[in-house]
């Protein structure tokens, strides 16, 4: 954990406005339960995003005032949600095909761990006596063209979540494309993890002892 | 002529027999029928293994099924929701098995049982834990998993109208896993909240066409406060 109070971490808000920021016009998006749900609330309204959501639903909405509330019209998260003009409801066959099929442009997950080759862990502690439950993670996982995991970068014990192999049981191999935390953002990939930005007052060589990974900077003319 | 609705609940379920496999539809709240499962509480089959997304929670649907000591095993997505006590509870007593499978397997695992297919490689779930000791494959330099289909000898679906051919339309987000648990099961039995006339469905909007629908049953009205 960072003592330092000139590193200027970024709030979960706007992390979230940080996500929503690389969502184009026009993507196909899922955000999943949790944090990632957050990003909805910052996509620019000058662009047209279709959030997809695992439970047959693509052009999902905000959700309703409390006397529009529908049990039938409800997100992966089981809340009540809305639909937009133009949207659409599908099957879980449908669903999932859009998913693995690679028709999803992006998906956003929280996460326990991500490696730096992009392996993903978020869906099982592997604790004894845990009850396990996976749900669509793995299907997100390895599906979505590119999956964007938002998280902070270290537990409340101060341990890096970014690192070098996964101890948590795995959702998926080599599928997290882009790490999104309250102290940067990286580029993950076969070769390891790039940064592309660091937050105010955290140099890389901090960020290198805070997590114990060897860290580079990405080449200024890498798409960030 | 063809009639596939049955008078009442417990006709609907009444072929229903111990050591069946049920498919049961629904995701949260949406789309689960819950009279239907009701009624398979009153008929008293056990030994049951059932097929849903959820494991049920508080007192009612498949959490009823669990706490009456009916079910054999569960093979679902996610059983960890809130008020799962009644999963929790014999799940970690050892009472009751659980196959864990990542929700798109548990979906494409049930298309390849109702399309009549031997098998479905899929890249889900590769290098996980929920995948080992599977056969996997490579193919074009991608890796993928070795799933077989998911059959049912029972599937109950909630849905929204239907007609006496077994047509069935369903309401929004209530749809989900309706239409292909309805084509892998021996018997699919659907609880709509309307039936209707013979050529009042639109046939262009069909979502489920009656081949795939054993017995349709009226149910309680749409499960929201909005109406339509």
């Amino acid at each position: 954990m960072n003592q330092d109070k000139a590193v200027q971490r970024l709030s979960r808000e706007d992390l979230a406005r940080r996500v929503a920021r690389d969502i184009p016009d026009g993507a196909y998006v899922n955000l999943g339960i949790g944090i990632p749900t957050t990003v909805a609330n910052f996509l620019p309204a000058d662009r047209e995003t279709v959030l997809h959501s695992e439970n047959g639903i693509l052009g999902m909405g905000p959700a309703p005032a409390e006397d529009r509330i529908d049990w039938d019209l409800i997100n992966a998260g089981k809340q009540p949600v809305t639909m937009l003009t133009g949207g659409c409801f599908f099957h879980h066959g449908d669903s999932f095909a859009m998913m693995r099929g690679g028709h999803i442009d992006i998906c956003v997950l929280g996460a326990f761990q991500v490696s730096v080759r992009g392996d993903l862990a978020n869906w099982h502690t592997g604790a004894p006596g845990a009850i396990p439950a996976v749900g669509g993670a793995m299907d997100l996982a390895i599906g979505a063209k590119q999956v964007f995991v938002m998280m902070d970068l270290f537990t409340k014990t101060g341990e890096s979540k970014l690192v070098d192999h996964c101890t948590y049981p795995l959702t998926g191999l080599g599928c997290v494309s882009r790490l999104y935390t309250d102290h940067g953002v990286f580029e993950l990939g076969p070769d390891g993890a790039r940064v592309i930005e660091l937050v105010e007052g955290l140099s890389i060589a901090d960020l290198s002892r805070l997590t114990g990974l060897e860290l580079a900077m990405a080449p200024a003319d890498s798409p960030a | 002529m063809i009639n596939k609705i049955a008078g009442s609940m417990e006709d609907a379920v009444a072929d229903l027999h111990d050591g069946a496999s049920i498919m049961i539809s629904g995701f949260g709240e949406a789309g689960v029928p819950d009279e239907l499962i009701e009624a398979v509480v009153a008929h008293g089959a056990t030994d049951l293994t059932i097929i849903s997304n959820n494991a049920g929670t508080g007192e009612h649907g498949i959490a009823a099924l669990i706490r009456e000591n009916r079910v054999r095993k569960v093979i679902c997505s996610y059983p960890k929701m809130a008020a799962a006590h009644h999963f929790n509870a014999r799940y970690q007593s050892g009472e009751l098995e659980l196959e864990l499978v990542p929700q798109g397997n548990l979906a494409c695992r049930i298309e390849a049982a109702g399309s009549g297919l031997g098998a479905v490689y899929t890249p889900t779930g590769y290098g996980t834990i929920l995948a080992e000791g599977k056969e996997t494959r490579e193919i074009d330099g991608k890796q993928y998993v070795l799933e077989y289909p998911i059959h049912a000898d029972f599937a109950l679906i909630g849905a929204y109208a239907g007609d006496r051919w077994g047509n069935v339309v369903y309401r929004k987000a209530a749809r989900n896993f309706g239409p292909i648990m309805a084509m892998a099961a021996k018997q699919s039995i659907v609880q709509v909240s309307r039936i209707v006339e013979l050529g009042e469905l639109d046939p262009e909007t069909i979502v489920t066409p009656g081949i795939f629908v054993g017995k349709l049953v009226l149910g309680s009205p749409v499960n929201a406060g909005e109406s339509a």
